[in-house]
């Protein structure tokens, strides 16, 4: 666990970059994690940002069928927002934990 | 007018019928009427499907009839299910039958989809695309590997969850050794795709298994989302335009849960159940319980699961019957062999709070088996395991190892 700055408030991310208390997330910070990833975010971003962080609250799983499913993207329209590893990249950027991914 | 309660089990596999022997003994046969329903009379061993292909074994070796392992005095319903009405408690046969319910427990399992990909289930099905996790398939592909002289093999996972997540390493290990036996090992490729974004999951595991790819020369190419198939070109397409050109390829397809789950209003978007993951009851009816495959809890979909998580549910129902509150907890436990070729295995242990680690199982020290180790005791194990299942599992004989996880034997560094 390191701390790290991310537009101009310091924040407590575990060993892969992800935010430990997701209540400090605002979308400057997002911008910030974005740029890093070298990543421009948009409105479309934020819009799936928020359906992820609206998912986590309600204690739900985190799956890319669901987003694609969700009206806001498609799966291709996904990858192509988050490029690689989307739901790995779109969690990190938005304050998120990283997804457990079961087996 | 003499009432019998009724507890009725929808699915008679693996889940089913561990419940199905579990609940009869429990419950006094004179109080409560035990129906059990399944559309097929066949029980089949799934773990023996991945010995098919490379002629370990036959249909016959996986192959027994359900009524065998199923105790007497139980109505066994061979029919198939319409829908489950969890609101009026009753379930609903397509024959027009209808079993009202004091209790449910549903056990429909997962199956796989291949329409569910576009350009999987078209002309090439079971020419040069194959999965193993079906017995036609584990046959098919058989027949093709015989004559065949060397190529791409490409085996791909589809999506998560599936069940029985070990069983795509294990084949292309199993692959591995084939084909060096047959002495044309330099003419296969063998490359593993998956949507994981390594060899498996937790970070000791995915380390001791990506090595074993390394070093058997397998491609593993991860980050991979299958979109569709192009069954023409012998093509596979992820999501996101990547390619991966194949001669054969052996796929997990998506895996769902029973379309009788969907027809019920009682799933996700994958016709998974909304389960409590630690009293295994529906998160939507106080009356309902899951076991098996058919669940959403975030454990493996595999046998071993089902076996553990049992002994959790027969507590808990048994008090919800007796108007306690439920105590048992289960903990997500899982064990798996993972055949790894030329007569060895490794073998997981984890749960849902603890990774796979090394050390010694079931015994510390003594073992037999190792953890994340390679052996051919661990090999042995997973072979006796069918005997083992057939034996001892399904009709609820005690097997020597505890149900909780169990961290005696191993090294937690």
């Amino acid at each position: 666990m390191t701390q790290k700055t991310y537009a101009g408030v310091a924040l407590e991310v575990n060993d892969e970059g992800y935010m430990i208390d997701k209540n400090q997330w605002t979308k400057e910070i997002a911008k910030a994690i974005g740029l890093e990833e070298s990543l421009e975010l948009t409105a479309k971003h934020f819009e799936v940002i928020e359906f992820l962080r609206d998912r986590v609250a309600k204690g739900e799983g985190l799956t890319i069928r669901s987003i694609g499913k969700s009206g806001i993207v498609d799966i291709k329209g996904f990858y192509a927002l988050f490029p690689g590893a989307p739901l790995k990249l779109a969690t990190r950027i938005g304050g998120l934990p990283k997804p457990v991914s079961c087996v | 007018m003499n009432y019998m309660k009724k507890i009725v089990i929808v699915g008679a596999g693996t889940a089913g019928t561990m419940m199905a022997n579990k609940l009869r003994k429990a419950l006094s046969k004179s109080e409560w009427e035990i129906t059990i329903i399944d559309k097929y009379k066949t029980h089949y061993y799934q773990p023996g499907f991945l010995f098919i292909p490379f002629g370990g074994y036959t249909k016959e070796d996986v192959v027994k009839q359900k009524d065998v392992f199923l105790p007497k005095d139980i109505n066994l319903i061979y029919a198939e299910v319409d829908r489950i009405d969890a609101i009026q408690n009753q379930v609903l046969l397509t024959d027009g039958k209808i079993y009202k319910y004091d209790y449910l427990v549903i056990a429909t399992g997962c199956q796989t989809r291949p329409e569910e990909t576009p350009g999987l289930k078209e002309a090439n099905w079971y020419k040069n695309i194959f999965d193993f996790y079906t017995i036609e398939g584990a046959i098919a592909l058989h027949e093709f590997f015989k004559n065949w002289q060397g190529g791409r093999l490409v085996m791909t996972i589809t999506e998560l969850p599936f069940k029985c997540p070990v069983a795509p390493l294990e084949f292309v290990f199993l692959a591995d050794a084939y084909f060096t036996k047959r002495g044309i090992r330099d003419k296969v490729e063998i490359i593993f795709t998956t949507p994981m974004s390594g060899a498996f999951t937790k970070p000791k595991a995915t380390a001791m298994l990506g090595k074993l790819l390394e070093e058997k020369n397998i491609k593993l190419v991860p980050d991979f989302y299958v979109e569709s198939v192009d069954s023409e070109n012998n093509i596979i397409h992820s999501y996101d335009g990547k390619e991966v050109a194949y001669d054969c390829l052996t796929i997990v397809p998506v895996n769902m849960g029973d379309e009788v789950i969907a027809r019920s209003g009682l799933g996700d978007d994958l016709n998974f159940i909304p389960t409590d993951k630690n009293t295994l009851r529906s998160n939507a009816f106080e009356n309902v319980f899951v076991l098996g495959d058919a669940s959403n809890i975030p454990a493996s979909k595999a046998g071993s699961v089902a076996h553990f998580s049992a002994d959790v549910l027969i507590g808990n129902m048994l008090e919800t019957i007796n108007g306690q509150p439920m105590t048992h907890s289960f903990d997500g436990h899982a064990n798996c062999y993972i055949e790894t070729g030329f007569g060895k295995a490794s073998l997981i242990d984890f749960n849902y709070t603890t990774e796979p680690l090394s050390g010694k199982y079931p015994v510390p020290v003594i073992g037999p088996f190792s953890l994340l180790g390679n052996s051919w005791i661990n090999h042995l194990g997973k072979l006796a395991f069918k005997t083992m299942y057939w034996e001892f599992l399904l009709k609820d004989r005690k097997l020597p190892v505890s149900n909780k996880m169990s961290m005696a034997g191993k090294n937690n560094d």
